[in-house]
């Protein structure tokens, strides 16, 4: 059996592999892809992201649950920070969910954001389409732990769950731009804390302004307590899903669907494109040494960016 | 060209709820570069296998304080092979007795590490001695 055939029968190995080719840039792993890519679109593709701590990691894990009780298969990917100085990382998402390790339905995946500074890594892309072609009915995507505008996540999953926490500012940090106009579904977790119904208040206020630019799906905000009180958090994720479902429906029925999967490919190609393009032409003037002229060029002002940029793209896009 | 990136799975198998060794090593290992998959406490060694196997790891540190070494070390060198998945490198650490070194050796255990041994030369063998897939 080929690695194609070994993947889109399941083999967990294989697919764990591919996806570290992906994320050491193997040129390989294109090629798997390109193979792979015609059987894929078939997963539900779920993001949870938020600040660190809110509680993505525990959270997913409780989908985890819910999701196996319908027999659902899942894969995740959970994406933790890359040091600025080593490349070193620690993965340590999935210590809250490693009661599912053994499950063979489950498939967890940890990779480090390795400089990406949209709250995911640049090989999660691909990792969907791995996870995917394995048939996974759900792949969840746990962002790192982001701030106020890493939004890179909306490109890739149909829904889009933002976490919050209470005591995190006032109503004001709730009307900017960025992280809360990506929610599909707001989670208020650790909502046993002070603040969690105002925090709700604030964003159901600002949902509710938004709602009038003809908007019709209405985001909900759903409040999750404290993990300890078990059949509380049950029931919270239960309420979440219901609305992770009730998105899904809506994004099919309006057709909105269509135009989320344009925008996903074009996304995709750009990628492809600064891959097959940019990062070659600069590997090209990486290793001939006209980068080092450029910069020298550069600070003894005998030249500009935008002329020394104009120069390779005659040079190399003929065409153009 | 591109290059692989060390993946490392810092484990704790058993029962004893004292984490500070693992935590210390694998923040070393993060300063070395490493990919480090942390588990936490309490993990069954069918658990840890499992974890590598969907983690692509390059080697398995188990940290282990509780005197059970014996015993669930080899677990996991035996369910890895098990599953072919002995090329993996795993090395132990924690409060171990020098007698018991030869016979974790002897189940597959690469290396100990005991108490007082600088993160560094840990960091260094891991490097020095996995294969790299």
């Amino acid at each position: 059996m080929d690695r194609i055939e070994k993947i889109r029968n399941g083999d967990v190995r294989t697919a764990s592999r591919l996806i570290r080719d992906l994320e050491d840039e193997f040129p390989q792993a294109v090629s798997a892809i390109k193979e792979l890519y015609p059987y894929t679109g078939q997963a539900r593709v779920v993001g949870l992201t938020g600040a660190p701590g809110a509680g993505k990691s525990t959270l997913t894990d409780g989908i985890l649950e819910a999701l196996r009780k319908k027999g659902k298969s899942i894969g995740v990917l959970a994406v933790d920070p890359s040091s600025p100085y080593t490349g070193g990382a620690i993965l340590g998402d999935r210590i809250r969910m490693q009661r599912h390790a053994e499950d063979p339905k489950v498939f967890i995946r940890s990779l480090a954001t390795r400089g990406a500074l949209g709250g995911i890594s640049k090989a999660v892309g691909d990792s969907i389409h791995v996870l995917d072609s394995m048939g996974k009915d759900f792949v969840i995507i746990e962002t790192v732990g982001i701030g106020q505008q890493e939004v890179e996540i909306m490109n890739y999953a149909h829904t889009v769950i933002v976490v919050l926490v209470p005591g995190m500012g006032d109503g004001v940090q709730t009307i900017k731009a960025g992280i809360m106009e990506i929610a599909d579904v707001f989670v208020i977790n650790k909502a046993d804390r002070d603040g969690a119904d105002t925090l709700a208040a604030e964003i159901n206020l600002m949902l509710d302004m938004a709602a009038s630019n003809q908007q019709i799906w209405r985001t909900p905000v759903v409040k999750i307590g404290n993990v300890i009180n078990a059949s509380e958090f049950k029931q919270g994720i239960d309420e979440l899903l219901g609305h992770v479902d009730k998105h899904f429906q809506y994004l099919q029925n309006s057709g909105e669907i269509k135009q989320k999967m344009k925008n996903k490919a074009l996304f995709e190609i750009k990628a492809a494109l600064n891959n097959n393009i940019n990062q070659v032409i600069y590997e090209q003037l990486l290793n001939d040494g006209s980068l080092e002229t450029m910069i020298n060029k550069m600070t003894e002002r005998s030249s500009d960016a935008y002329t020394l940029s104009e120069t390779v793209t005659a040079k190399y896009l003929k065409n153009i | 060209m591109a290059e692989r990136k060390i993946r490392v799975l810092v484990a704790k198998p058993g029962l004893d709820g004292h984490d500070r060794g693992a935590k210390v090593i694998a923040q070393a290992f993060r300063d070395a570069g490493f990919e480090v998959i942390y588990t936490g406490l309490r993990q069954t060694p069918e658990r840890i296998v499992a974890t590598a196997e969907q983690e692509d790891v390059d080697c398995v540190a188990l940290s282990m304080l509780s005197g059970s070494h014996l015993t669930l070390m080899p677990k996991v060198t035996k369910l890895l092979k098990e599953k072919s998945m002995d090329d993996i490198l795993v090395v132990g650490g924690g409060v171990i007795p020098n007698e018991d070194i030869p016979l974790l050796k002897e189940a597959g255990v690469s290396e100990i590490f005991t108490p007082g041994t600088p993160t560094s030369l840990c960091a260094e063998y891991i490097k020095n001695n996995i294969h790299l897939k």
